[in-house]
């Protein structure tokens, strides 16, 4: 039996946004199971390339395989099989304004098509009980919830389909430390429980401790380190150094340790 | 790959192996469901350790495949186990609200008290802008004429092409068909009148009214919603600057503005396209054309079309402007908001066209 296939592999990728290069012969891997943290500085591309993970940007050069598919393929069925077996979490949770939050999770489980609607009611109610809502939440409409259900309906949306990568841009961002610090134990612990992998962009280093085995670090264009955060720490790169290396980096892995 | 969902039945008790997880089912899922079933009629017993992987999709298919109830003997690891308790553990299915059916009755009084709301509304908008006039008549400085400079070149100056397009190509209709029947009684000459008195008192104003409303009335509700949605009205608000004076008001004193220049430019228009039809359809000389208008038209008829215009243009952007100002956060809300803006636009245009027409009957009239 070979290695498994990795959830995502991005090899030599370039990005051209006009003249600026983004990425520049970019490589990424993302073993099953992995939570990835992607870290970086602003504007360094970390959404660009959650973008081009999802196949909603293309890069000028390279490729990228999502379960060893490759994300140009050109036929549509196969693109969209691939595209089932990831969710996304929006930043502001990207949930649709007309409909409600059933509706809103039961969406993508409509679009299969073949699942009848006593199936999903009990679906949609597993979901909203897995990221601790009620049942009747779902009457709600997305413009009448706060920004902490926002996101929890946002993540029962992106894993109403079961996916085995769940890519999460800012999943902490817009939430008091304490909804924060509930959010994270909340990912934390479906991914224990369904076993997706995570590729995670955050600025909060508190997210990043708390829920990611492994760091990837973008500066100058590309990937300048990958792996396990204490790693990563040691690596002498004037971004990591301020990124990790003052107090607050040490206070909230002391914390995470704890 | 991984194999798919396998089903076997072995001496009574059903085994179950692969991956069971909601992609791998989809498949294959009307198959899977019968064998499910005819196995929960047949077999007491039921083995999921050889499953590789189960999820919740594929526990609720189970859990309903048992009627809602643990098998008499399951075989399962203890993640599984954990994963079939989470279903179990849901609230039975409360019955979805029944929404009461109402009466033809019910549905006219919401009908008449949502046009009341909005009428009230309408009014209760008009009574500020007025209140904010006397105010900036009083402070001269507040006046914002950038956005009413901004307001009048969008909603005036980049309308000329397209009304003077419409309003060429109706005056040649007009011109067309009525030389048509003229010719046949051998009243030339009166298409100057036809034309004159409805292209100037009516049809100008209705037809720039209409386009404006498609045209403006449309934007600025989706604007003044979008506004909304992304709380940047708010914003204003909290610097201390007032939402009507900064929005609504230029808005509405622009179009009120404009329009009457759009009637006379779409009218003037409307009358070349008209003469050019009527040289080439019976051969009337322009210079005659031009020669009689005056005569064929009191000038009394300039005034309705234009004061017409002002008016129609002050409708068009007080509706836009109360539903753009109702519009709720969800895109759905958005799109009827502007629907509803240019049709009770075009509705309030028409009728007030109507009130018009009942009140100047006496006026304008050529003395024959």
């Amino acid at each position: 039996m070979n290695a498994p296939v990795p959830a995502i592999a991005m090899r030599g990728v370039w990005t051209r946004y006009k003249e600026t290069v983004i990425h520049k012969d970019l490589d990424l891997t993302v073993a099953p199971g992995d939570v990835l943290g992607l870290v970086g500085g602003s504007g360094s591309g970390k959404t660009t390339l959650l973008r081009e993970m999802l196949g909603l940007l293309r890069p000028a050069r390279g490729t990228i395989e999502l379960f060893g598919q490759d994300l140009d393929d050109p036929d549509p069925l196969a693109q969209r099989a691939v595209r089932r077996r990831l969710g996304m979490l929006f930043q502001h949770g990207a949930l649709f304004s007309a409909l409600s939050v059933f509706d809103n999770i039961a969406f993508p489980l409509r679009e299969l098509k073949c699942l009848d609607e006593a199936w999903i009611r009990q679906l949609v109610h597993l979901k909203l009980a897995m990221v601790e809502l009620e049942p009747r939440h779902g009457r709600l409409m997305p413009a009448e919830l706060s920004g902490g259900m926002v996101k929890r309906v946002a993540l029962a949306r992106a894993i109403a389909l079961e996916p085995e990568l769940l890519l999460l841009d800012e999943p902490t961002a817009g939430l008091d430390p304490d909804r924060s610090d509930n959010f994270v134990r909340l990912i934390k612990q479906l991914q224990r429980e369904l076993g997706f992998s995570v590729v995670m962009v955050t600025h909060d280093l508190d997210t990043l401790a708390g829920l990611s085995n492994k760091v990837a670090v973008l500066a100058d264009q590309h990937i300048v380190a990958s792996g396990p955060l204490l790693d990563i720490m040691s690596v002498d790169h004037p971004f990591i150094r301020n990124f990790f290396c003052c107090e607050r980096g040490l206070a909230a892995l002391q914390q995470a340790h704890n | 790959m991984s194999p798919g969902p396998v089903l076997q039945l072995k001496d009574g008790c059903a085994v179950l192996s692969g991956t069971w997880t909601l992609a791998a089912l989809v498949p294959r899922l009307a198959v899977l469901q019968g064998d499910l079933a005819a196995a929960a009629a047949g077999a007491a017993s039921w083995d999921l350790t050889a499953v590789s992987h189960l999820d919740s999709a594929a526990a609720t298919l189970l859990w309903r495949t048992w009627g809602g109830a643990h098998p008499a003997s399951l075989a399962a690891s203890e993640a599984q186990r954990h994963i079939l308790d989470r279903v179990a553990a849901l609230p039975p299915e409360a019955p979805p609200p029944v929404r009461p059916r109402r009466s033809p009755v019910t549905l006219l009084g919401r009908v008449v008290l949502r046009i009341l709301h909005n009428l009230y509304g309408l009014v209760a908008l008009f009574g500020q802008l007025l209140l904010d006039g006397l105010h900036l008549a009083r402070h001269p400085g507040e006046i914002p004429w950038k956005e009413f400079s901004a307001n009048l070149y969008k909603a005036g100056a980049q309308a000329l092409p397209v009304s003077a397009l419409v309003g060429f190509l109706i005056g040649i209709t007009i011109s067309y068909l009525s030389a048509l029947q003229l010719k046949t009684f051998g009243a030339d000459l009166f298409i100057v009148n036809i034309l004159g008195i409805s292209i100037i008192r009516e049809l100008g104003p209705v037809l720039v009214a209409v386009l404006v409303a498609g045209r403006s009335g449309s934007a600025m509700t989706a604007q003044i919603g979008v506004m909304r949605v992304t709380e940047e009205i708010d914003a204003l608000a909290t610097m201390g600057i007032s939402r009507t004076v900064r929005i609504i008001l230029p808005k509405v004193v622009a179009l009120t503005l404009a329009m009457p220049l759009l009637v006379l430019w779409t009218s003037a228009v409307a009358l070349v396209g008209g003469m050019a039809a009527a040289y080439l359809q019976l051969d009337l000389s322009p210079g005659y054309f031009i020669d009689t208008l005056p005569r064929a038209v009191p000038v009394a008829n300039l005034v309705i079309g234009l004061a017409k215009g002002a008016v129609f243009g002050f409708a068009i952007a007080l509706v836009a402007c109360h539903f753009g100002l109702h519009v709720r956060p969800n895109t759905e809300s958005l799109s009827a908001y502007t629907t509803t803006a240019v049709v009770t636009a075009i509705t309030t245009v028409i009728v007030v066209d109507a009130l018009f027409a009942v009140f100047t009957r006496q006026v304008g009239m050529p003395q024959l």
